[in-house]
């Protein structure tokens, strides 16, 4: 376990740096002039002299491998430039209001689970009777529900209707039952989907027989021999959706005033912020290879077949 | 007639012909909707604002007078056509580009795969938000940013796909009877390849539609007089506490869309996957 965790931290390394070469071939590449944005932003008149010192200051003027390589002097040590717009070291910038995302995305995770495993196992166990029927039904429309318009939805029924839950802002936990339902909804149906799935196929089998045989109460059986086992494609599955999740508190800030870092990075588009645009996506890198790591241990934890493959596997990766 | 006989003498089940007839209608929609659409769908009259539903305007007109059921028709044009040009050209990269590593194999494959993986390691939506930040906002670069960040995962399963196909014996008879390199892949290996996209594109639509009026809900897609069904969304929010009703239609076109489209792919995914397990499996 521990050698799984170690060798993929330090894929982790020539990972990001492909990533940010990558991200500065194409912000380079990109339509439009940095310095340009840059005075504009600043409210200086684009003059030539001002160009040119603009351009100074930026360390446009200079070779562009040069360029790449005393921003990936700087970015080593953290130092991911200024904002354009607020002057403020990006890292502070996004720092600030990364724990807003990960709060709103890691309570959805939560939720998404609390639901769904039971919903599943429920659904497989009634296999055709009228609860699989209705947890199938509600997987298939949820999945094609926009997460933006669920939103809206929930403000109308709670806020405005109701006038139960605040329509926005970030505070107790009253702030947090619209914002979360509408990030984990989708989510939430795709894994019922799964676990029924996963459950069904495990019922099948003959360790469950025979473990029933044994005379073992259906609780048992379930918690230890279908549900174990059912989980183990549910726990990849979630690694795969969990870049969607994070998608989705994305466009769902918005709609709630969530002070995340989806609402930045949108901001950083309209006003061309590059720096705040380069940080945002090697962070996001950063946060999404690390939610995939927790969720391949939490498989290795749950199935002990994964962890010899996880070991066996890495020779694939190294060269 | 003969293929509509064909089709029917297969007995789809029920669900899967209403998708079908939806997926015609939406098609209907995406190609002939402005014209269709009986008022001008940027025409502001403010007179006429927020007015509930009435014989002129079945669905209402909006915070400047704009005839809602208009939009909805002329945006199908923007929000479908968007949707339906990332699949042309997602396929179109994601299935050249997989083909090529697939059949090239060695340095080549490895060197792409590499490309496709730092694509894969971020969530698309996040990746799509970033192309947009790098090319600028409107509708065409939405297309744009929404292919660059889906077609890795077309590319990775075409490249599985030909690299287990080029080793079947047939693939082989065909190039020992001096078939060309590119003849092979066109005629042999190709079909093959496009059912099993075509399942997973179908599958992909829905999410492709999310992504797009996600985008545009957030203001970076499609600028405001021109319809467009989360520009729509967007339009609402304004006036979601006095006329609620504005923000369900856009968002119920939406949904109907992805609907269909995800009973389409699992229809399609039914019907093919069984060919596909007897003919298309590696050895």
């Amino acid at each position: 376990m521990r050698r799984l965790i170690a060798v993929r931290l330090l894929l982790l390394g020539p990972m990001l740096l492909a990533v940010s070469l990558a991200v500065f071939t194409v912000l380079r590449l990109g339509r439009g002039d940095p310095a340009l944005d840059y005075l504009r932003i600043s409210g200086i008149p684009p003059s030539d002299a001002a160009l040119l010192e603009a351009r100074r200051l930026l360390g446009l003027d200079r070779p562009l491998p040069e360029q790449y390589w005393s921003w990936l002097a700087d970015a080593a040590r953290l130092d991911f430039g200024r904002s354009y717009v607020t002057g403020r070291p990006v890292l502070d910038e996004i720092l600030h209001h990364l724990p807003a995302t990960l709060q709103l995305a890691g309570v959805s995770l939560l939720v998404t689970l609390a639901f769904s495993v039971p919903l599943g196992l429920w659904a497989a166990l009634r296999r055709d009777r009228w609860p699989d029927r209705v947890a199938r039904g509600l997987a298939f429309v949820g999945v094609s529900v926009p997460n933006f318009w669920l939103g809206f939805l929930l403000v109308l029924l709670f806020s405005v209707t109701l006038g139960w839950l605040p329509a926005m802002g970030r505070g107790g936990w009253q702030h947090m039952v619209m914002p979360v339902l509408a990030v984990s909804l989708m989510s939430l149906c795709i894994n019922t989907r799964l676990v029924r799935a996963a459950a069904l196929e495990v019922l099948n089998q003959r360790h469950v027989l025979y473990a029933r045989l044994r005379g073992l109460p259906e609780h048992r059986v379930l918690t230890r021999h279908v549900l174990r086992n059912a989980l183990v494609p549910v726990v990849t599955a979630t690694g795969m959706h969990l870049g969607e999740l994070l998608g989705g508190t994305m466009v769902v800030e918005s709609i709630f005033g969530w002070p995340g870092i989806g609402r930045l990075a949108v901001s950083a588009i309209h006003n061309r912020d590059y720096p705040v645009l380069q940080g945002f996506i090697l962070l996001m890198t950063v946060v999404f290879v690390l939610c995939n790591l927790a969720v391949d241990i939490a498989g290795a934890w749950i199935d002990p077949r994964q962890r010899r493959l996880a070991m066996g596997g890495r020779r694939e990766f190294l060269p | 007639m003969t293929l509509l006989q064909a089709g029917m003498a297969l007995r789809p089940p029920p669900g899967l012909r209403l998708a079908s007839v939806s997926a015609l209608l939406l098609a209907g929609l995406m190609l002939f909707g402005p014209w269709l659409a009986p008022y001008d769908p940027t025409e502001v009259a403010l007179d006429l604002k927020l007015m509930g539903p009435s014989l002129a305007h079945p669905l209402g007109t909006d915070h400047l007078g704009r005839d809602v059921l208009s939009r909805l028709m002329a945006g199908a044009q923007v929000s479908l056509g968007a949707v339906a040009a990332i699949l042309a050209l997602v396929l179109t990269l994601g299935v050249g580009i997989g083909s090529l590593a697939g059949m090239a194999g060695g340095r080549t494959d490895a060197a792409i795969m590499r490309v496709c993986d730092a694509f894969l390691t971020i969530p698309t939506f996040i990746l799509a938000l970033f192309f947009v930040g790098v090319l600028g906002t409107g509708p065409a670069n939405v297309v744009t940013a929404v292919v660059l960040s889906h077609w890795a995962w077309y590319a990775r399963m075409a490249r599985a796909l030909v690299a287990g196909l080029k080793r079947q014996d047939y693939v082989l008879a065909a190039r020992v009877a001096g078939t060309g390199r590119l003849m092979t892949v066109v005629r042999h290996i190709l079909p093959a390849v496009l059912a099993q996209m075509a399942i997973l594109a179908s599958l992909d639509i829905g999410h492709m539609m999310l992504h797009v009026s996600g985008l545009s809900f957030l203001g970076l897609g499609v600028t405001p007089p021109d319809p467009e069904w989360g520009v729509m969304i967007n339009d609402a929010r304004a006036v979601l506490w006095t006329q609620p009703v504005l923000v369900l239609w856009p968002g119920l076109m939406i949904m109907l869309t992805v609907m269909t489209f995800n009973r389409l792919g699992d229809g399609l995914r039914d019907a093919l996957d069984p060919a596909l397990q007897a003919g298309g499996k590696a050895p």
